[in-house]
């Protein structure tokens, strides 16, 4: 007989609860695998989000036995514990059922904290040549390759305590395009990143850090802004 | 937090060591060399170097333990942020003030 496990998903909005099911045990099954087996063996009415499958569109983000992971790339096997799953929404955002959040304050933050590459250049310009061991590249590549899954900001405790708070991957974004050499908008990024719910707020604790699926470190970036800003303050850069 | 406040918070930290370690040194001496308090207040009364030296302690302590307390009650207490900030101004004051008379009390001739 094929063995089961027990998985409790999140079923309703803000006041909804745990609902236990039994779905099959199989090898080498993902998270994501086991919630599309629920929806479509046992309630298809389970709302949730996927697309790629391949950890590349960052839309998969749940919380599993506490922790907010890819569900489409994270096995079963490795965090299932006494072979039981308990599988939630996102935290820090609103939830519009089951295991959707609305990603919108996520998003809204990306452009408060001006997440918007300005360019310097029109397309009649030649293209220009940027060397990729430049130090300003270094540092724009290793914060660049964000999914926006919102696993770090559903991680940061500093989001939960603060709503200002812009959160590490709004932050880390600004410090990517911060070391774009080929942005124009760099006064008003620093300007929106040093202001109340930016960078300054950032604790250090470095759970975004540990939690990032790309393993990015937004804590590196926000530190490295809180050094840029605090350069343009000091050189009468930023207003106020 | 903004830059300034983020700036303020750090420097006062930064002079706050070295004045920390002095005000602690200055304690054991203190006790180890047996002083009483009227011998403490023979070198305290009347001079300005001490003034000072308490003087620069007490405003850096409000200052950074204002910036600290405006903070602890934006994340952990449903205050708006205007009312945690006039809070941690009355906060500042009120440390402020203690600082003060207590250095008076001990400097004043
Ligand atoms: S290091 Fe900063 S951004 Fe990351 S989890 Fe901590 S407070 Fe949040
Ligand atoms: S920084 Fe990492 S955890 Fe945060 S949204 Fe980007 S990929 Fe996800
Ligand atoms: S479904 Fe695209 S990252 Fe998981």
């Amino acid at each position: 007989m094929q063995s089961e496990m027990s998985v409790s998903l999140w079923r309703g909005g803000e006041d909804g609860a745990y609902v236990t099911y039994k779905v099959p045990e199989r090898a080498n099954q993902t998270v994501l695998d086991v919630v599309t087996w629920i929806q479509r063996n046992v309630d298809s009415t389970l709302s949730y989000r996927f697309a790629c499958r391949v950890g590349m569109c960052g839309s998969c983000a749940m919380v599993v036995n506490g922790r907010p992971r890819w569900t489409c790339r994270t096995h079963v096997s490795k965090v299932a514990k006494n072979g039981a799953l308990q599988i939630g929404p996102l935290q820090n955002m609103p939830i519009i059922k089951d295991l959707a959040t609305d990603m919108k304050p996520f998003f809204e933050k990306w452009q408060s904290a001006k997440g918007v590459f300005e360019p310097s250049k029109t397309r009649h310009d030649p293209i220009e040549e940027i060397r990729p061991d430049t130090p300003e590249r270094v540092a724009a590549d290793a914060a660049v390759e964000c999914i926006n899954c919102g696993v770090c900001y559903s991680a940061c405790d500093t989001v939960r305590w603060n709503g200002d708070y812009m959160g590490p991957a709004a932050l880390n974004r600004a410090w990517s395009l911060v070391n774009d050499v080929r942005d124009s908008g760099q006064a008003e990024r620093l300007q929106a990143v040093a202001s109340g719910g930016g960078c300054h707020s950032c604790h250090s604790h470095q759970t975004c850090q540990q939690f990032c699926p790309q393993s990015l470190n937004p804590t590196a970036a926000i530190a490295g802004l809180k050094r840029r800003t605090v350069q343009a303050y000091l050189k009468g850069d930023l207003k106020k | 937090m903004n830059v300034r406040l983020y700036l303020w918070q750090r420097m006062t930290a930064a002079a706050m060591v070295p004045l920390l370690i002095v005000h602690l040194a200055v304690i054991f001496y203190a006790t180890r060399q047996d002083l009483t308090a009227a011998d403490i207040l023979s070198r305290t009364r009347g001079s300005v170097a001490w003034a000072l030296f308490y003087g620069v302690f007490v405003a850096a302590a409000a200052i950074h333990a204002s910036i600290g307390v405006r903070n602890i009650l934006v994340e952990w207490t449903p205050m708006r942020h205007r009312t945690a900030e006039i809070a941690s101004i009355g906060f500042a004051i009120l440390l402020g003030v203690l600082g003060l008379r207590a250095i008076a009390a001990v400097v004043l001739p």
